[in-house]
């Protein structure tokens, strides 16, 4: 039995996802690389008497460093801590696929490359030479299809042989014009190995720093080896790599004509969005039912009874039934809808369409200073704010980053959702989707006044550019999709299994005591906090104790607004729509309650997202002002609804 | 003549970016190197254009294409 690491590298959308959900399974493990944010996830394949542990490198062009990704890949490939390189290869884009092919064999780690997508291009007639790839470069080429699984085994016998030695490893590398060589051979005087000197000419700055090598006359250099490089790629490409049909991106293409075009670009996204709504909604409230019952109408009851006969105190009883019971299973009841959401935006991601809509977003951003790749994270932003915040990492510049950043939290996550679900179910049945759509729509609205502002007072910058590769259409694969949901689904259990719990238990007793003990709700610890909120809220519609309280614990998480409304209230054994309707319309108009949900859209957020906010900025200063500003923003808006709303509607 | 004063569907060679040495390096390393052959994939008037390089498509913004000098291939 013995172990070896193998790490994965290759293009963003060259399927290296799919292959290392196919190696690993649902089990493996997230973590961050040492000292850096950027995500790093392993996993382990068995395979005979070998253990193989698979890390994930992040996805990237090449191993010049020009952002965090590309050091980290470099950095790892280049360590002692692997043994072999499964470079994946996207076959219908080989010639830039190639080039960080290039670039691994200088590294000296063995490497085998696996050739994705040959699927592709058969169907559009083309054929590669994979025996003539394999033999020009000394590498072995292994056909797969990630998707389908095919091939996975095949690539690791020959990782297995490369790693016990059996056969050996001599890639070919390109050689250089002599102007390169010459500056590769005095470099070598500091640095003995062909490897290291290269990593100088790519501009590796922190290995330059730590070797103290003088870069006079380097600069041109670097040029020169990139253009050497993928020319040498390109020649590699046009002797083993053949096209019948030119257009490889026909079917792509049509679609786009559709969904990248000025007039209609927008308005297709905008059904999209919907249609993901919808989808949330309907199929989500088919789940939702099924879990509220077992929650309210069984749990309940069965834990009420068997405390009841067991002659367990009355408070006690109250505890795990309002407060624990009521709390958990409120958030948990979501679980259908945020799983629904999260397969949809991971769908999007996958296809493709993602790039498309950074594509017609691009055109309006640059007006409030940023460019279309800000709108991925902004997406991303409707699953969780956390990951969202994260993913602004493929940002080429700070500043850029941190107003993508700050503007972030106006995207509506999944915990918001179940707030709509039952304030648009209780006061506006029938037009759910609009009501949702419209808030999804004021967050964007918001985030880009927002980043207006910020660019033109705090965070002035010149212009930012739009760079990012336009993958084909493909259909992503089912396991990817539901391994990813299934994460972020396990994330959202344990929160309510852990802090929402908590929150649960601290809630009740606030709500339940005060200074003399076990009162009357109206007269607890909880009122009197929620009435001083309240008494801020009185201009926006929801001045009652009740809501104060539940937008405060919302800081919490945010899907425990509703349950905790529903417990302020006193009818926690009826989280429904029409429960909420019944309970709660005299204390709400249909206008306060829009602007209710307009505050819970835009007012500070969660923990988890003021952690992350701070991990991604580094800085306590912007984090305070996120949470501020945001405060601000959320009271003005929904102000802003309720009065006008009221004026023209009274 | 620089980028933006092609049209769609020609193909053209990289003469020159005349941008700052970031920049230049990614696009360098994306496949934008001197002499390559790019294809005018879809322009437009306002936003970003899609040129393909190398095999895959890619989506330049505005201030881009006004700093990528292309002479006819």
């Amino acid at each position: 039995m013995s172990t070896i690491r193998v790490a994965l590298a290759g293009n963003p959308n060259c399927g290296k996802t799919t292959l290392f959900n196919a190696y690993t399974g649902a089990k493996h493990y997230v973590g961050n690389w040492a000292g850096v944010t950027v995500e790093k996830k392993s996993g382990e394949y068995r395979y005979g008497d070998y253990t193989i542990e698979v890390i994930d490198l992040p996805g990237t062009y090449s191993l010049s460093p020009n952002s965090l990704e590309e050091k980290i890949a470099r950095d790892f490939i280049m360590s002692d801590a692997v043994d072999v390189v499964i470079n994946i290869v996207d076959a219908s884009a080989l010639e830039r696929n190639l080039y960080l092919t290039t670039q691994i064999i200088e590294t000296g780690t063995p490497m085998v490359v696996a050739l994705n997508m040959m699927d592709e291009v058969e169907k559009t007639g083309g054929t590669i030479d994979i025996d003539g790839l394999s033999e020009r470069l000394a590498v072995d080429f292994v056909p797969i299809v990630a998707v389908k699984k095919r091939g996975l085994e095949e690539v690791m016998e020959r990782v297995i042989a490369l790693a016990e030695g059996k056969v050996a490893y001599r890639p070919v590398a390109p050689v250089y014009s002599k102007k390169v060589e010459d500056a590769i051979e005095k470099l070598q005087m500091q640095l003995p190995q062909r490897k290291d000197a290269l990593r100088v000419i790519d501009g590796d700055e922190s290995f330059i720093l730590t070797h103290n090598i003088k870069m006079d006359g380097l600069q041109n250099i670097t040029e020169a080896v990139t253009k050497e490089r993928y020319d040498s790629v390109e020649i590699i490409t046009r002797n083993h790599f053949f096209i019948k049909n030119r257009n490889f991106h026909k079917l792509s293409d049509a679609v786009d004509t559709l969904m990248l075009n000025p007039v209609f670009g927008i308005p297709m996204f905008i059904l999209v969005m919907l249609g993901v709504f919808k989808l949330t909604f309907d199929l989500g409230n088919i789940g939702l039912d099924y879990i509220d019952v077992f929650f309210s109408d069984y749990l309940s009851v069965w834990v009420s009874e068997a405390f009841i006969t067991m002659g367990v105190a009355e408070w006690m009883r109250a505890l795990v039934v309002d407060g624990i019971i009521g709390g958990v299973g409120g958030v948990l009841t979501f679980v259908p809808n945020i799983a629904i959401m999260f397969i949809a935006i991971s769908f999007l991601e996958d296809s493709g369409y993602m790039a498309r809509v950074a594509f017609i977003m691009d055109k309006y951003l640059r007006r409030v200073g940023l460019n279309g790749k800000a709108f991925i994270p902004m997406i991303l932003g409707f699953g969780c704010n956390v990951p969202a915040i994260m993913a602004t990492r493929t940002l080429d510049n700070e500043k850029d980053r941190l107003l993508t950043i700050l503007i972030n939290p106006f995207m509506s996550c999944g915990a918001r959702l179940p707030v709509y679900v039952l304030f648009a179910g209780a006061f506006f049945p029938g037009n759910e989707t609009l009501i949702m759509g419209s808030l999804y729509f004021l967050g964007i609205v918001i985030a880009l006044l927002a980043a207006f502002v910020l660019r033109k007072t705090i965070l002035k910058a010149g212009e930012s550019h739009f760079v990012m590769e336009i993958p084909p259409y493909r259909l992503p694969s089912v396991k990817s999709l539901l391994i990813h949901v299934w994460e972020r689904v396990k994330g959202y259990v344990y929160k309510a299994g852990t802090v929402i719990f908590a929150a649960s238990v601290i809630l009740w007793f606030v709500m339940n005591f005060n200074f003399s003990g076990m009162v009357e709700m109206n007269e607890s610890f909880g009122a009197s906090i929620g009435g001083v909120i309240g008494y801020f809220l009185t201009p926006l519609g929801f001045g009652s104790w009740q809501a104060g309280l539940s937008l405060l614990t919302g800081l919490v998480a945010k899907e425990v607004v509703v349950s905790n409304m529903a417990i302020a209230f006193g009818f926690a054994e009826d989280i429904t729509a029409a429960g909420f309707y019944q309970n709660m319309s005299g204390f709400f108009t249909p206008i306060a309650a829009y602007a209710f949900l307009v505050f819970v859209l835009l007012y500070t957020p969660c923990v988890a997202v003021i952690g992350a906010i701070k991990k991604e900025t580094n800085s306590w200063k912007w984090t305070g002002f996120s949470v501020v500003y945001q405060l601000a923003i959320a009271w003005f808006v929904a102000m802003l609804v309720y009065q006008v709303g009221t004026f023209i509607w009274g | 003549m620089p980028l933006s004063h092609t049209k769609k569907g020609q193909t053209v060679v990289l003469k020159e970016i005349s941008w700052g040495k970031e920049l230049k390096r990614k696009l360098n390393n994306l496949g934008l190197t001197d002499g390559v052959k790019l294809e005018i994939v879809k322009h437009s008037k306002l936003g970003p254009w899609i040129i393909e390089v190398r095999g895959a498509r890619l989506a330049l913004g505005r201030g881009i294409i006004d700093k990528i000098e292309v002479e006819l291939a």
